[in-house]
């Protein structure tokens, strides 16, 4: 922490950045939008494959459909992060994306009717 | 309000929906600096912890030693993130946008997929959702306006207040006290009844 600085309190400590990525940014456009659902796709992890105990934490979060969002939220760590080691995992075929919302789909009239139905009935 | 500890909660919705199934939905709650984006968000929903960074300049930082490994500093900052778990394998999602100008760049990657928008106005600081207004109106998202009545501040007429924001009239507008969940439900089921009438409105 001792080379953490403060901005100010809406702003966390001022960190190395991604150190968990080694350095690396987002690679690409990988539409992923915070509430595009993720899933594991059960291949195996091939042997020449490295992943980071992130990786790992973050693979077995997904043998269940989550969202972007819980999934980071889970792995504690931050949007950026999760969407570079997404891609990673991507990239080896072990998880897949099964509502890439990069068109900006939003729900139907359906879904809209039972979200209102939910909505009322808290 | 109770916080429900968050691994159990994804892992029910995920195995109720027994894959593909998971719907998720997002609504924005914008509005400017202090307006109670963050209360509004706590009282309707299951508030979960979620960071995003900020890549800051050598300028903002205010120091020269910020060579990170890419030559780029950040910073994560905290946002609000609510989820509400609705039956039908339905999970409605609530992002607050940021209210201060320097966290602007998140609200693009935030509107992507959203449903629709909630604009927080103050009403003793009406100004300060223009530009939240604007936003919305621009991007062609479906929004409506919550007028928060903060204590001391007289129950505005709701036409003043469209009147003070040049508001469309089909865009809903709302008096409201966000800290109060009924209220806050109330919000939120205007909003989706208004994307809902737009939806079905469209030829
Ligand atoms: N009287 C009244 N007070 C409110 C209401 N909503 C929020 N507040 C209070 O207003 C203050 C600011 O609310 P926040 O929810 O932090 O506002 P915010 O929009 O998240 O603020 P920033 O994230 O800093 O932009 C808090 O002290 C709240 O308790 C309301 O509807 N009525
Ligand atoms: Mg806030």
């Amino acid at each position: 922490m001792s080379s953490d600085r403060w901005l100010d309190d809406d702003a966390g400590p001022v960190v190395r950045p991604y150190t968990v990525t080694r350095g690396r940014t987002r690679l690409r456009e990988d539409g992923l939008d915070l509430i595009s659902v993720l899933e594991a796709t059960g291949v195996a992890v091939p042997r020449r494959a490295r992943l980071d105990p992130e990786h790992r934490t973050l693979l077995a979060l997904c043998r269940q459909p989550i969202t972007f969002a819980d999934l980071a939220s889970e792995i504690d760590l931050p949007i950026g992060v999760v969407r570079v080691l997404v891609d990673d995992l991507r990239d080896e075929n072990l998880l897949r994306a099964l509502r890439p919302t990069s068109t900006g789909d939003v729900p139907d009239e359906f879904v809209l009717r039972k979200l209102l139905n939910g909505l009322r009935a808290l | 309000m109770d916080y429900v500890h968050s691994d159990a909660a994804v892992r029910d919705t995920a195995a109720a929906t027994g894959g593909d199934r998971l719907i998720a939905a997002k609504i924005l709650i914008a509005g400017g600096f202090g307006v109670g984006k963050t209360t509004m968000v706590g009282s309707i929903s299951e508030i979960r912890p979620l960071r995003t960074e900020e890549v800051l300049t050598d300028r903002s930082v205010g120091v020269d030693d910020t060579t990170g490994v890419d030559g780029k500093t950040s910073t994560t900052v905290a946002m609000d993130f609510g989820r509400i778990t609705l039956p039908d394998d339905l999970v409605l999602y609530l992002f607050g946008t940021p209210g201060q100008q320097r966290f602007w760049f998140m609200w693009d990657e935030l509107s992507l997929g959203a449903l629709g928008a909630v604009v927080l106005a103050d009403v003793r600081r009406l100004a300060d959702s223009f530009a939240a207004v604007d936003y919305f109106e621009e991007r062609g998202t479906p929004f409506m306006v919550a007028v928060n009545c903060f204590d001391g501040a007289e129950r505005k007429n709701p036409d003043d207040v469209r009147i003070a924001l040049d508001l469309d009239e089909s865009v809903p507008l709302l008096l409201c006290d966000v800290r109060d969940r009924e209220s806050a439900k109330s919000v939120l089921i205007t909003v989706v009844e208004h994307v809902l009438d737009r939806t079905t409105a469209r030829p």
